[in-house]
């Protein structure tokens, strides 16, 4: 099946046809902040609001059984869409809770004094911080592992890091810095060889990545629906079969139990054992139509219009003298992220004076800061792609940064 | 938005050629504050006369603005009063918060009335202000 135009798809997004005061138009270049919803999305969530608002899983009324029945349905289209079954995913409202739920619920369950927590150190501060405090809290060593300065993995590094007293791995499948794809596979085998549990970051990979939980082999995997063209406010928690027993859950509260006693609870089975409190069901009814909408796009044109975007940008650029592009340039690793940084420019100057050419890029450690340390490089500029954009939107980037370079010339 | 009027030559003049750039000899004093929405720091050292700043110079790592803002800072406070620089940094933080018209007392630091119009870029124009208040405390 031929892939749909950008300039096509760009108008299914209401937003991106914002016109600023100055006639310029917006050229949204964040999506790995967050992404831009399409219409579908929006008139979804105010059809829920506006129809079938109720609480779920309480009382028996019309309404009620409504807002079950369409919120079991999102669940059912999420699971699916990571290949996992329904009773495996639970909606938190994104992957920084995911994170801290394994880290609380099975981490603080299993993590021993003198037990090894390995990270990368390219990781988002979502998935770095929860296991810093964690090893902290129970005595372990939290093991920072080295990436190449293109931000690739060295799985020989990896595998040596990685021993029998490791008892978590827990890395982006994609990082948010570089747009760096990781070998995910391998790296997961050779976690599981030592008999650790891995736990994959993938608030990046899944909105890119056509991804199945149990061919890949993850225990956890965390990602967040408003990078994915979903609403802000809904994300998921993949837990494997094999780990759901050894966990206790993290919130406790209305919703997840089977029986209430004075002195002890029986807690409700999986996904309703971690879903404590009123759920967010117009998110998840969003994301589960933001998840239609892209697999009606087709995940393989997803990645196919980030390379061409991402490869013809690094021609333009590479052009341009005093310009430094971060992240390896086999393309076949990485995402439609763009890090660059202007020689003798801040990044924050570079965005303010991208921002009046009408074109919105993200500028600072990018909540990496470890990785920007190692790098020695403190903070970059970073264009992000995503279904919406076009080489016209590269074009206009590519003279904005013209510009910077001539103000500050 | 118009980002000249943010850029204007004078502080690209003082981005590049910072004055009073570096670390003094004899300080009194020295404070550090970062820009925790991007990391930057800046170091600011001051070597006090009696009540007066006889000698001030900053080092650190900024963008432009912050970078600017720092160098027209210590050129302003250098060899008056305390008293008077505090009078200083809150017409300073006041015109970057506010956007309203500034005194003349602030010379070239007024270049810096249209950073209001930029939210997140206020924190970068009063960062060195912020730890010159410190500094004098
Ligand atoms: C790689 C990565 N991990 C974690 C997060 C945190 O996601 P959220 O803020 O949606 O919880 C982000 C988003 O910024 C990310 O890019």
């Amino acid at each position: 099946m031929a892939c749909r135009p950008e300039s096509d798809v760009e108008k299914d997004f209401p937003i991106l046809s914002t016109v600023f005061e100055d006639g310029r138009r917006l050229v949204y270049l964040d999506s790995a902040a967050t992404t831009q919803k399409p219409k579908s999305v929006i008139e979804r969530i105010t059809h829920f609001y506006e129809s079938e608002n109720a609480n779920v899983s309480r009382g028996a009324h019309k309404l009620g059984a409504i807002a079950t029945s369409e919120y079991a349905k999102a669940r059912e289209t999420v699971a699916r869409f990571i290949g996992a079954k329904p009773e495996e995913l639970i909606f938190t409202s994104g992957t920084t809770e995911s994170i801290n739920a394994i880290a609380y619920g099975w981490g603080e369950e299993n993590v021993h004094p003198s037990d090894e927590i390995v990270v990368l150190v390219s990781e988002h501060h979502s998935n770095f911080i929860p296991w810093q405090q964690l090893a902290r809290k129970c005595g372990a060593d939290f093991k920072i592992v080295d990436v190449k300065p293109d931000g690739t993995v060295d799985l020989d590094v990896f595998r040596k890091a990685v021993t029998s007293r490791t008892k978590i791995v827990a890395f982006a499948h994609v990082t948010n810095t570089f747009g760096v794809i990781h070998p995910v596979r391998e790296m997961i085998e050779i976690a599981r060889s030592k008999g650790a549990v891995t736990v994959i970051d993938g608030a990046q990979s899944i909105p890119h990545i056509s991804t199945d939980v149990k061919e890949i082999g993850m225990d956890f995997l965390a990602f967040s629906g408003h990078k994915m063209l979903g609403p802000m406010g809904i994300g998921g928690l993949y837990i494997s079969k094999r780990r759901v027993n050894e966990m206790r859950p993290f919130f406790t509260g209305g919703g997840m139990i089977d029986n209430v006693e004075d002195n002890f609870t029986v807690f409700a089975h999986p996904p309703e054992e971690y879903e404590a409190g009123t759920p967010n069901v117009a998110g998840a009814v969003g994301l589960a139509t933001a998840i239609e909408y892209l697999e009606k796009l087709g995940m393989v044109c997803i990645l196919d219009s980030d390379r061409t975007l991402l490869e013809y940008a690094y021609k333009k650029l590479d052009k341009i003298e005093g310009l430094t592009l971060y992240g390896t340039r086999d393309f076949e690793k990485r995402i439609g992220v763009l890090s660059f940084n202007i020689k003798g420019v801040h990044p924050h100057d570079v965005a303010t004076i991208l921002d009046a050419h009408g074109v919105a890029i993200r500028s600072g450690h990018h909540c990496a800061q470890p990785l920007m340390k190692h790098l020695g490089i403190f903070y970059t500029s970073r264009a992000s792609f995503y279904v919406y954009n076009k080489k016209e939107d590269i074009d206009i980037l590519v003279d904005a940064i013209k510009d910077v370079k001539e103000r500050f010339s | 938005m118009d980002p000249s009027e943010l850029y204007a030559e004078v502080i690209i003049d003082h981005q590049k050629n910072p004055r009073n750039y570096g670390e003094l000899e004899n300080k009194d004093k020295e404070v550090k504050l970062t820009n925790s929405s991007c990391g930057d720091e800046i170091f600011l050292q001051v070597k006090f006369d009696g009540d007066r700043i006889q000698d001030i110079a900053f080092y650190g790592r900024g963008c432009a603005i912050s970078t600017a803002s720092a160098s027209i800072m210590t050129e302003l406070v250098k060899g008056i009063s305390k008293e008077k620089a505090e009078e200083l940094y809150e017409k300073f933080v006041e015109m970057a918060r506010t956007g309203k018209a500034p005194s003349s007392e602030l010379k070239d630091a007024r270049v810096f009335q249209g950073v209001s119009k930029y939210p997140l870029r206020v924190k970068c124009a009063t960062l060195a202000w912020h730890a010159l208040e410190k500094v004098i405390e």
